[in-house]
């Protein structure tokens, strides 16, 4: 027995080195420097907590996570699901699909660029160079600074980016699970009456649950770490930080490791719950299994 | 197994001769740079001779990602020579002990800079830095052929400025064209204006005291350049776009809106440098007829018209004979007057022939840089580096609708 669990000590042993070399090495660093001053030499206290959850600028930053968070993993489940269960009706269902799934192959950073495009303000008195103001004064009104108009129409044009390459992704992973459902289960409901309204909520969403919370929890990690999008199209300014992008800032341009190592474990602490429900349903699947 | 031992053996000796070797011929550098690609091909088209002359190979990393640097400097691999767009980066990379000093070259700069410059380039009392590519920031383009076609002349104070503005805004033209945006570092061009206003309205002493922080950013006399700044900025007719276009506008963009037929706007404040922008844009435009610039105008006639612009400063980050000889031909004259002679880059160097400069325009700036006896720098590139990003943030606030007392308390709280 002794022999047995050493030689299986020694086989993690690679693993379990690679990990806390790279993951709690790390991780433990960063929690000692957030405790630290702007150097990370010097003891500071709770003060790099104070700021975040006092500064105005942080503030704005958590109360955008919370807004992305929210919106951007209700829409990208939501519009996944439904174009899962819409499109397997219809004989154009792969270039459909195709379409949607297509922005997950480029860059973030691509489609910020992209976008910006889309979203240029030229001032009324000359023409558009931007898409969405070239239809909006198209159809005779005033162009409008899609990025600028602080708080909402700029968040919101920030997080559709978002929306846009991600509910592709949604969509594949549930339209595998929904073609996994016996079609003989739906066919018998809607021979015994239900309407497809009752079909879809009684017998589709429950079959389809647990794939449905994997996906959003997949969509919350992600959408926690936002920053690509915000980095390249507004830099958080005019009321659209987010916290990653002000952690990339407090690190690289203030070269505050106290600050920046403080963000990095509340944003470290907010995705643990988020860990803990999907390892906990990861392990109620197993045991079905 | 003798075999392997043998292999083994054969692999560490050759390995431990190649990197031998690979020291002994150590001779190249690493040049990095937050260089526009016009200013960055002169300097590269330099290297080249230097190269030939010294057989050290230059590696230039140009970027305009200052986290770069940074990381460089975490990793504990910087590079050799780096050209920073911040003097206040220079204070604190040496306050890190990172950079050598300039002692081994200082006959050689004080005989081709004027002290304004050399004191720049002091840290303490010891010589870290030169300045190259240097530009004038207290500057409003326009266009006289558009001047004479619509009767307006060069304001010579700032009541006149307000006042051809005026002119421009009843003749159903719009003044000004304001472009802020710049990325990561959008709101820049604001910080110049609130700068070059504050000299003229409170002085190069409390201009000073503002960037070392003994006055206060809620201080009368900071709200008072905010203010004159808002005046323009804020007023919807005045200019192109409104707040929303100076916002969204990116400043390279911006003064293409001076050239548009008929011109989108007539007046455009910014640094010499742009001149390289808008002429790639419309390489037609003829200096001096079709784009021109006057200083701005004084506000408090006392104070006069201060020199006010930026540049980059050349320091060093080792100080092996390859790297000090790098340093002594970026300085020399000869290799400045090659990039001189391109459009919008302007050297400090006194020893820089005048004649180089392609245009009068050029010309006429570089010689009110070289010899100014005042000159004050960007007050966002000295200030700390969060503090001056942070000024850059209160611009995009104030101008996005933020009450002012509220940016300025904040940028207070910012230290």
């Amino acid at each position: 027995m002794g022999k047995r669990s050493f030689s299986h000590w020694l086989y993690v042993a690679p693993a379990l080195l690679i990990l806390a070399f790279f993951l709690v090495y790390p991780a433990v660093h960063t929690i000692v420097l957030s405790f630290g001053d702007k150097t990370g030499e010097v003891f500071g206290g709770l003060s790099n907590y104070r700021f975040i959850f006092t500064n105005r600028g942080m503030q704005i930053a958590l109360r955008n996570n919370l807004l992305w968070v929210v919106v951007f993993t209700a829409v990208t489940v939501g519009l996944g699901l439904a174009m899962a269960v819409l499109l397997d009706r219809v004989k154009y269902e792969r270039v459909a699909k195709a379409i949607i799934f297509l922005p997950m192959a480029i860059s973030f950073v691509g489609s910020g660029i992209i976008w910006k495009f889309i979203y240029a303000f030229r001032p009324a008195s000359v023409g558009q160079i931007g898409l969405l103001n070239a239809i909006v004064v198209g159809l005779g009104g005033e162009p409008i600074g899609w990025l600028i108009e602080r708080p909402w129409i700029n968040n919101f044009a920030l997080i559709f980016v978002g929306i846009w390459i991600w509910t592709g992704f949604c969509m594949v992973v549930l339209s595998a699970t929904y073609k996994g459902i016996p079609k003989s289960l739906l066919e018998s409901a809607r021979l015994d009456g239900a309407n497809e309204w009752q079909v879809f909520w009684r017998i589709t969403f429950p079959l389809m649950r647990s794939t449905i919370a994997v996906a959003a929890t997949m969509m919350l990690i992600t959408v926690l770490k936002i920053f690509d999008i915000v980095y390249v199209m507004t830099n958080g300014n005019f009321g659209t930080e987010v916290i990653a992008n002000r952690m990339y800032k407090e690190m690289f341009q203030f070269k505050n490791f106290g600050r920046a190592s403080a963000i990095a474990v509340v944003l470290l602490l907010a995705i643990i719950p988020v860990m803990l429900f999907n390892l906990k349903r990861f392990r109620e699947q197993e045991a079905v299994r | 197994m003798r075999r392997l031992a043998i292999g083994l053996l054969i692999g560490l000796v050759s390995l431990t001769l190649a990197f031998t070797v690979g020291w002994a011929q150590q001779r190249s550098l690493v040049l990095q740079g937050e260089m526009a690609d016009q200013e960055a091909a002169a300097i590269e088209a330099t290297l080249a001779s230097f190269e030939a002359a010294t057989g050290i190979k230059v590696e230039t990393v140009w970027t305009r990602d200052p986290a770069l640097l940074t990381t460089r400097i975490e990793a504990g691999n910087p590079p050799d020579v780096v050209l920073l767009p911040k003097p206040g980066q220079m204070v604190s990379l040496v306050g890190d002990g990172l950079l050598a000093d300039l002692t081994f070259m200082k006959s050689q700069l004080e005989a081709d800079y004027g002290q304004a410059w050399l004191d720049m380039g002091t840290v303490n009392g010891t010589l870290y830095g030169f300045y190259i590519a240097v530009s004038n920031k207290s500057m409003v383009w326009y266009s006289p052929a558009q001047f004479a076609a619509n009767g307006y002349s060069v304001p010579t104070t700032w009541a006149e400025m307000i006042a051809l503005s005026d002119q421009i805004v009843a003749d159903g033209g719009v003044p000004w064209a304001v472009g802020l945006e710049s990325g990561p570092a959008t709101g820049w061009p604001g910080t110049d204006w609130i700068e070059d206003i504050m000299l003229r309205t409170a002085g190069a002493d409390v201009y000073d005291q503002w960037v070392a922080h003994t006055i206060a950013w809620t201080d009368p006399l900071v709200k008072t350049a905010f203010e004159y700044f808002g005046d323009i900025v804020l007023n919807s007719s005045y200019v192109f776009g409104g707040a929303t276009g100076a916002l969204t506008t990116n400043f390279g963009d911006s003064p293409n809106d001076l050239f548009s037929d008929p011109p989108n706007a007539y007046l455009h404040h910014q640094a010499s440098f742009i001149e390289g922008f808008f002429t790639e844009d419309f390489p037609d435009l003829v200096p001096g007829t079709d784009y021109d610039w006057f200083v701005t105008p004084p506000i408090d006639e006392t104070l006069g018209t201060p020199a006010f612009g930026g540049g980059n400063v050349v320091v060093a980050f080792s100080d092996t004979p390859e790297t000090q000889a790098l340093m002594r031909y970026l300085a020399s004259a000869s290799v400045q007057e090659v990039w001189a002679a391109r459009v919008g880059f302007i050297s400090a160097n006194k020893g820089v022939n005048p004649n180089v400069y392609p245009s009068d325009i050029v010309r006429a700036i570089a010689g009110s840089l070289v010899n100014a006896s005042a000159f004050r720098f960007d007050a966002s590139d000295l200030m700390p580096e969060d503090i001056g990003a942070a000024f850059w943030q209160g611009v995009v606030d104030y101008v996005g609708g933020e009450d002012l007392d509220t940016v300025l308390a904040e940028l207070e709280a910012a230290y």
